[in-house]
């Protein structure tokens, strides 16, 4: 059977045709950085305006890609939340209005517990050739959210710990700024600090206390600041020479929690599987280091392709054929939630 | 009516924030009511919105809404319009704010200067000075 999935939660419209439940036949994701950049960030009603434009091309684009019609489909998945309300609604309701003209099974899917199940992904470039046992730590790491899961089986996960104030890839956005770069900003602070000793600039690691599992990265762009201002670095003096020891340092200080957060989660619920996603997942200094914790601690550790570890159709697709399975669908009274507990 | 606060602590600076929205600072919050904050990257904005969250009732997680823009908390004694413009360089008359200001709750708003055409004499100001690492300078205005 196939699975179209619809995703719209922030500035990304996306459209996915799976086969099978987890092959991936086409993702198709239309990017709004372009817009968003001139704003530095993302503006919603930007992004619903586009999401409204976009939404009918790139879900003709899909199933062109995949080589299939829409009468082919045989169930509709879309995400449900959390995001922005007025985003969500435009590939929700598209979505109820297909699977209202079709006769096909909707499914409302939560885009975090989709992001979980990522690396169970399988495309013809590779993607899946190995997939995590069940259970398995999944650490969801972006803009808007940083959240360690317990996974238990594709539909059923505990949340353990999640960001108390600022995300960090909005820790990432805001040092970015303050050093003077464009956004988005991880991008950036990854490029710039490759090959850089992240041992020049030292950051305090946020890390709460010993075994906690939640998050805190505001303190870390104030102490960014605070570095700025107790050497007098002023925006004119914001050369690549004077901000690449000091984005290394913080991305070093970053990944750190984040690396050991994931360590202690997997000790707290004696698991050796660790998945991680979300857009900061893309980040090469993150992969790197768990990938050689991993093979120093002898954990198995799981990072989806950059395309699926960013927001995509694709595993929204999968996670609504996992509920459907489960007997999980939705009604066409179904609304967003955009907030991640609801 | 101006007065300033110094604040030694993240801590100390939610405790101020829940004052204020207890009304124990002389300026009362209720449906309606408008605060804006002013002040840097760091200068503890944030941190003061968990606290009048906290002194509304609220009891969940209060997060930074910078990337998402706005953050909505109810369940507490009145909804708490959480707003970031940090991001928001021009097109803030677009982003439709007048109706959280004109709505149920309180609206919070971080980066208020970049949408200054929003407040009136009733709006509390509230300025946010870095002094030291943990010191914060906290200037309220009514």
């Amino acid at each position: 059977m196939l699975t179209l999935g619809i995703e719209s939660s922030c500035d990304d419209t996306s459209c996915a045709v799976l086969k099978d439940k987890d092959e991936v036949l086409s993702c198709v994701v239309s990017s709004q950085d372009d817009i968003h950049s001139l704003y530095g960030g993302i503006v919603p009603e930007l992004a619903s305006r586009r999401h409204i434009e976009m939404v009918v091309p790139v879900v003709e684009e899909a199933l062109k890609r995949a080589g299939v019609g829409i009468t082919d489909i045989g169930a509709i998945a879309a995400t449900r939340g959390p995001g922005l309300v007025g985003s969500i609604l435009i590939g929700l309701n598209f979505a109820k209005a297909v699977a209202y003209a079709h006769k096909l099974p909707l499914i409302g899917v939560n885009h975090l517990e989709a992001h979980a199940q990522a690396a169970f992904l399988k495309d013809k470039d590779g993607a899946g050739a190995t997939t995590p046992e069940f259970p398995f730590i999944a650490l969801i790491v972006s803009g808007g959210h940083t959240s360690l899961l317990y996974v238990t089986d594709h539909t059923s996960y505990e949340l353990l710990g999640q960001s108390r104030d600022d995300a960090a890839g909005e820790a990432f956005d805001k040092v970015a700024k303050l050093l003077g770069l464009g956004y988005p900003g991880g991008v950036a602070i990854d490029r710039l600090s490759k090959g850089v000793d992240p041992g020049l600039v030292e950051f305090k690691r946020p890390i709460i206390s010993k075994g906690n599992l939640e998050f805190s990265f505001s303190g870390i762009k104030t102490a960014v600041l605070t570095y700025l201002k107790k050497n007098n670095i002023e925006k004119e003096d914001l050369s690549e020479d004077v901000i690449a020891p000091i984005a290394s340092g913080f991305q070093e200080a970053a990944v750190d929690v984040l690396v050991k957060k994931c360590v202690w989660a997997m000790e707290a619920k004696y698991t050796d599987n660790l998945v991680i996603s979300g857009g900061v997942a893309c980040n090469s200094r993150l992969r790197e280091k768990l990938s050689l914790l991993s093979e120093k601690e002898g954990f198995k550790f799981f990072a989806p392709p950059p395309r699926y570890c960013s927001d995509n159709a694709a595993m929204i697709a999968f996670l609504g054929g996992q509920m459907l399975s489960a007997g999980d669908e939705s009604g066409l009274d179904l609304n967003a939630t955009p907030d991640f507990l609801s | 009516m101006e007065e300033v606060f110094i604040t030694e602590s993240a801590e100390e600076t939610i405790e101020l924030g829940e004052k204020l929205s207890k009304g124990e600072l002389g300026i009362e919050i209720a449906k309606g009511s408008v605060i804006a904050l002013n002040g840097e990257l760091g200068g503890g904005k944030t941190h003061f919105t968990k606290g009048i969250a906290l002194g509304l009732g609220y009891t969940g997680y209060v997060k930074s809404p910078s990337f998402t823009i706005l953050h909505e908390y109810t369940g507490g004694t009145l909804p708490l319009y959480h707003i970031d413009l940090y991001r928001i360089e021009s097109g803030v008359e677009e982003l439709g704010l007048e109706e959280y200001i004109e709505g149920e709750g309180v609206t919070v708003i971080e980066w208020a200067e970049r949408a200054t055409e929003l407040f009136d004499d009733k709006t509390v100001m509230i300025n946010f000075e870095y002094i030291d690492e943990d010191k914060r300078r906290i200037i309220i205005k009514k």
